[in-house]
């Protein structure tokens, strides 16, 4: 599903060059669930946008269901993403001036789905998340909770092929933590989505299938839980 | 086609600081409402000073008989002269350039008035004799009856047509003024017309105090032999009467014995220089109104274009995740556009009608209170001045988020996302 070689990233500011990502190889089969483990500025993060074509790298290879990703332009970028992949952020990253249900809808939105239909499949989802009663909040109304599981719902609605999770559970406490983990491991084993979680918690690392430590730009470790 | 959402959007983005969009919108409101102003006022100007031509052929000259004033050909100089019936025909055959030529004579001078009588009723009105082509050179609005002909040229009669001043002070008011008599300096004469000026204001009301008769029919009868009081001259369509006027004044000279170098023996009057003067005058004053109007629109234009950099700037991370969620950056850019063209429309728009609907007002009361309207009448903007404003604005509102729309999606989506 995710094919990735030698891939390197370097960031330049001013005069300083700061060499991220030093050459990653990495094979991850669809249906997989893996975690990315490693301390701050180690580039797991650079790592995860490059996956999820926010960022473009400079060398190397990236083979994304069966689609080379190399010097795409913006429209291109966008609609792969709308299209294979699906994103949670730490920050859940809610659009604030649409509730719960119109925010899970967005992805189709972009899709040219006529309002009515992708609003029915928006409450689907969140149905499945257990928040039909909350469809017409507002975000600012929501717990993080409840939130993140919109969010998910989001990342849900267009059936990507892969989603990735930067710090999914960061800004949660432990028992939602583990209530948002139960969730992305259903939905990897019901719908054999593809998963990647970028995370610094060992307890959320070891709910999935294989965990990669990445130390200063390379990986240097591969664990199977 | 309509999109909920993307309306949802625009009035999220515009309400969400109200009083900075109200700002912004009176900037373009108050552009455009000058500009609306402006131009009416100009048109109302124009308006006073143009009903003063009425529908007179501005391709016009008039020429009259003054006295010399250089010596020339054994006459001194001082002497007076009179144009003759014989210079119609010589100036028509040497001045191919002329449309029509109108020799008119005058009872009691330029600007003389004579008595008229009918019964017990008496006036002072202006003579005219003319030739029946002087209804094409300055026409009026005949109401009854017809106007001079050829006829009644050829014999003389002795018949006139009234202006409604004159109708309305020799004539009771349900009176019919054709088929009755007027005493005229003595003679009677037949109304066989009665016309109204098309002009309004002052020149109206001097227009219909006129009387005009057959050009022969007054010469014979008030004993003016072969003698022309003016002529009225306009030049064919396309050409400048100024080529005409010079080309008349040169054969007049010469059939009257006058100096080729005495400018003051020969009055003429240019209608066609005073009307072009004129046009240009309105031309320049259009021309200053759009460079205004234009210059404080684009002011406030460029307030909305920078406003929109701030919404832009401020909302970076949701754009963010809409691009992270597959907006293209076309629906972004189209995004942003429309709400650049919403804001500058809407004020635009309200600016418009509050401008035209301020000149309405101004045009009501200067109706109402029948103010002197010599200088300033019916001020208003024409539909497709509006239009045309209309559309520069959604132009501009669009080229207003062309610069932002670009901001927004030349930042990538990780560091859109990324920004707080």
């Amino acid at each position: 599903m995710v094919d990735i070689s030698n891939i390197h990233k370097t960031y330049i500011t001013g005069n300083n060059k700061l060499h991220v990502l030093k050459g990653i190889d990495l094979k991850v089969d669809a249906g997989e669930m893996i975690s990315v483990m490693g301390a701050s500025g180690s580039g797991k993060s650079t790592l995860l946008n490059i996956l999820g074509i926010l960022d473009n790298h400079d060398h190397g290879e990236y083979i994304l269901n069966g689609v080379r990703i190399e010097n795409l332009n913006e429209r291109k970028a966008a609609m792969l993403r709308n299209k294979f992949l699906g994103f949670v952020f730490q920050s859940f990253n809610l659009v604030s001036f649409k509730n719960a249900m119109e925010n899970v809808a967005l992805p189709l939105y972009y899709q040219n789905v006529k309002r009515k239909k992708r609003n029915a499949i928006a409450m689907e989802f969140l149905d499945r998340m257990g928040l039909k009663d909350w469809a017409h909040h507002l975000p600012n109304e929501l717990s993080g909770g409840q939130k993140q599981r919109v969010a998910i719902a989001r990342a849900l609605i267009a059936k990507p092929k892969v989603i990735l999770a930067d710090e999914p559970t960061g800004a949660l406490d432990s028992v939602t933590s583990q209530e948002v983990m139960d969730i992305l491991t259903d939905i990897n084993k019901n719908e054999n989505i593809t998963m990647l979680i970028v995370t610094h918690e060992h307890d959320i690392a070891k709910r999935t299938q294989k965990t990669i430590r990445i130390t200063d730009g390379m990986i240097t470790e591969i664990i199977k839980n | 086609m309509f999109d909920l959402d993307r309306w949802q959007e625009i009035y999220h983005v515009l309400s969400k600081n109200k009083l900075r969009t109200f700002l912004t919108a009176f900037g373009v409101f108050w552009g455009i409402f000058m500009l609306v102003i402006m131009m009416g006022s100009g048109d109302g100007l124009k308006n006073g000073i143009s009903q003063n031509f009425g529908d007179m052929a501005t391709n016009s000259v008039f020429i009259w008989a003054q006295q010399t004033s250089v010596p020339y050909k054994g006459f001194t100089r001082g002497r007076r002269f009179d144009y003759e019936n014989s210079d119609v025909r010589a100036l028509d055959e040497a001045i191919p350039e002329i449309k029509y030529l109108a020799p008119r004579t005058n009872v009691g001078g330029f600007n003389g008035a004579s008595n008229v009588i009918r019964g017990l009723k008496s006036g002072s009105f202006q003579i005219f004799g003319d030739y029946p082509v002087f209804d094409s050179i300055d026409p009026v609005n005949l109401l009854q009856g017809r106007f001079i002909n050829e006829l009644d040229l050829k014999e003389k009669r002795k018949i006139v047509v009234i202006g409604l001043r004159v109708k309305e002070l020799l004539f009771e008011k349900d009176e019919n003024p054709v088929n009755q008599y007027i005493q005229i300096n003595g003679v009677y004469f037949k109304v066989v017309g009665l016309f109204k000026s098309k002009r309004t204001g002052e020149a109206a009301s001097f227009d219909n105090q006129r009387i005009h008769m057959p050009f022969t029919t007054c010469q014979k009868t008030y004993n003016m032999g072969d003698a022309i009081g003016f002529f009225n001259i306009t030049s064919k369509d396309g050409i400048q009467v100024a080529i005409v006027e010079e080309k008349a004044i040169k054969v007049l000279k010469k059939r009257h014995a006058i100096s080729p170098t005495d400018d003051a023996a020969i009055g003429h009057f240019n209608l066609e220089v005073e009307y072009k003067k004129m046009v240009g005058l309105f031309l320049g004053i259009r021309i200053l109104v759009w460079i205004v109007g234009i210059g404080t629109l684009l002011a406030g234009v460029i307030g909305v274009s920078n406003i929109m950099l701030v919404v832009v700037k401020e909302r970076t991370k949701e754009i963010g995740i809409q691009r992270a969620l597959g907006a293209t950056p076309r629906i972004v850019i189209s995004q942003i556009i429309t709400e650049s063209v919403v804001l500058t429309t809407f004020s635009g728009y309200f600016g418009l009608t509050l401008g035209v609907g301020l000149l309405e007002l101004i045009n009501y009361l200067l109706d109402k209170s029948g103010a002197n309207t010599e200088m300033f009448l019916h001020p208003g903007i024409n539909f497709n001045v509006a239009i045309t404003s209309l559309a520069i604005l959604v132009v501009a509102g669009a080229f207003a988020g062309m610069v932002p729309a670009r901001k927004a999606v030349s930042v990538k989506p990780i560091d859109a996302l990324r920004y707080e």
